[in-house]
């Protein structure tokens, strides 16, 4: 926080050279109170046309989707004979492949748990309220943090064979590192420059998310062996 | 004839503005209306940009319109029993008129509403859009997101085809693992320790009546809240960003 400017009182009965009133705005206040000067236009038609056709484009698009792909629909269902490999629905192949690195109460509830309830406090967590850029202040303690719960987080996966986790954190630590002093380095890495640290978190979650579910949807075949997609064995 | 149709006296009952060619019967076609008045009948310019909001909200809401209707349809063909439950596919499939075409409707439109609600989180995200006074929205999405898979997963069962059976059967035994509560848990949702008939007509219980409901009514309050937290929220530089100032 800056040090708050000095506060006068000032008498006076001219309205135009002294406000008259003073509202103080906390950063977290609506931002409606902020700007007032803003174009507003007519919700019809400006909003409903965009969103009728909103509608239409995805209706028209899911149709023709629907005459293309036909929906998958395989033998009934027999609970003797297990297909190999058995595999959840797509959104749940993240969790199904974790299986594969971590005992089951680990990979099934002590993980999905931990990111639902991470993703709820969001808003609550004030970190996500008021960092700047990860490297705004220099930053040699935020190195040496960042080095140290990179190396623990990349020991941990490492033991447990998980890879796809342990590549991506020692990738994203590769990333964070290549912004600090970015402000002056080209448009990427000034770009860079700019995350803070909760962005960089939740892109190393969204990185290893899709790549547990890209690895569990068309790599893995017969008894959850690595496979190629094209090798037909899915 | 247009215009015959509008001065004629039960037209003008059930529309109670002319036509909105002034903004007094713009804003009258807003509040008027009990779809449109969770609208504001002016909303701000920036607003409407595509990059404000990719328009992610949108697409999930609209998916979840299709599947409703699809999901009404496809009620007219289906038993949740064993083994009618895979024969009505194969009618959907090849008796139906149209049945093949509104199966897949239905499977394709629940993707995009999972994967929808997944972007338009991280749209919200990137743009910290979950600030104050939004931050419950943010845990009625989150508890949005959590029903959408939930009502994605108990639809995965009905087919009861081979994907459906073991999917399903994979899923509920990593519920088992949970301490204490697991095999309870299980145990309730299929009706049993395996997944048998019982499982089909709870999942269709839940899939049909029990999670369209809490989705009904937990979207109420997202878009409600929207309206009340002054409407959409852009990037962090749509407002003045707090960032400058707390980090200086």
């Amino acid at each position: 926080m800056s040090p708050s400017p000095e506060l006068h009182v000032v008498e006076s009965t001219d309205p135009l050279a002294v406000p008259r009133r003073v509202a103080l705005v906390r950063p977290d206040t609506r931002p409606t109170v902020r700007r007032g000067d803003e174009r507003y236009v007519m919700t019809f038609p400006h909003l409903i046309v965009r969103e009728v056709i909103l509608f239409q484009a995805v209706v028209i698009a899911l149709s023709l989707a629907a005459i293309v792909f036909d929906a998958p629909l395989e033998g009934i269902a027999n609970p003797i004979e297990t297909p190999n490999p058995a595999k959840a629905p797509w959104y749940f192949l993240g969790l199904q492949e974790l299986l594969h690195y971590f005992p089951p109460i680990v990979a099934g509830v002590l993980l999905p748990g931990l990111v639902v309830l991470l993703l709820a406090v969001i808003p609550y967590a004030r970190i996500n309220l008021t960092a700047g850029p990860l490297w705004a202040s220099g930053g040699k303690r935020t190195a040496l943090a960042l080095a140290a719960v990179t190396a623990a987080l990349f020991a941990l996966f490492a033991v447990f064979g998980c890879w796809p986790i342990a590549v991506p954190t020692l990738l994203t630590a590769a990333a964070m590192f290549a912004a600090r002093g970015g402000a002056r380095g080209g448009r990427l890495r000034r770009a860079l420059a700019q995350v803070t640290l909760p962005e960089w978190i939740m892109t190393w979650f969204v990185v290893i998310a899709t790549l547990l579910t890209v690895i569990g949807t068309f790599f893995r075949g017969p008894g959850w062996a690595f496979v190629w997609p094209w090798s037909g064995a899915i | 004839m247009a215009d015959w149709l509008r001065g004629s006296a039960v037209y003008r009952s059930i529309v109670r503005h002319g036509t909105a060619d002034t903004n007094r019967n713009r804003s009258l076609v807003i509040f008027e209306n009990l779809f449109l008045h969770v609208h504001p009948v002016k909303v701000r310019e920036k607003t409407l940009r595509f990059s404000h909001t990719y328009w992610l909200g949108g697409v999930t809401l609209v998916s979840s319109l299709v599947l409703i209707a699809t999901g009404i349809l496809l009620m007219f063909y289906y038993h949740p029993s064993v083994p009618q439950a895979y024969r009505d596919m194969k009618e959907l499939n090849y008796v139906v008129d149209n049945g093949l075409f509104l199966r897949n409707l239905h499977r394709w439109a629940a993707h995009l509403m999972v994967f929808g609600a997944f972007l338009h989180m991280l749209r919200v995200f990137y743009h910290r859009a979950y600030r104050p006074p939004r931050q419950f929205n943010w845990v009625v999405g989150i508890i949005l997101l959590i029903l959408t898979l939930f009502l994605s997963y108990t639809g995965y069962l009905l087919p009861w085809d081979q994907l459906a059976f073991w999917g399903v059967s994979v899923g509920t035994n990593m519920a088992k693992e949970a301490p204490l509560v697991g095999e309870g848990i299980r145990f309730l949702l299929l009706g049993g320790n395996v997944v048998s008939e019982n499982a089909l007509l709870r999942f269709y219980v839940l899939h049909c009546v029990v999670l369209p409901v809490a989705l009904l009514l937990f979207l109420s309050v997202h878009i409600w809240r929207i309206r009340k937290d002054g409407g959409v929220q852009g990037p962090p530089s749509d407002v003045d960003d707090p960032r400058p100032e707390e980090s200086a």
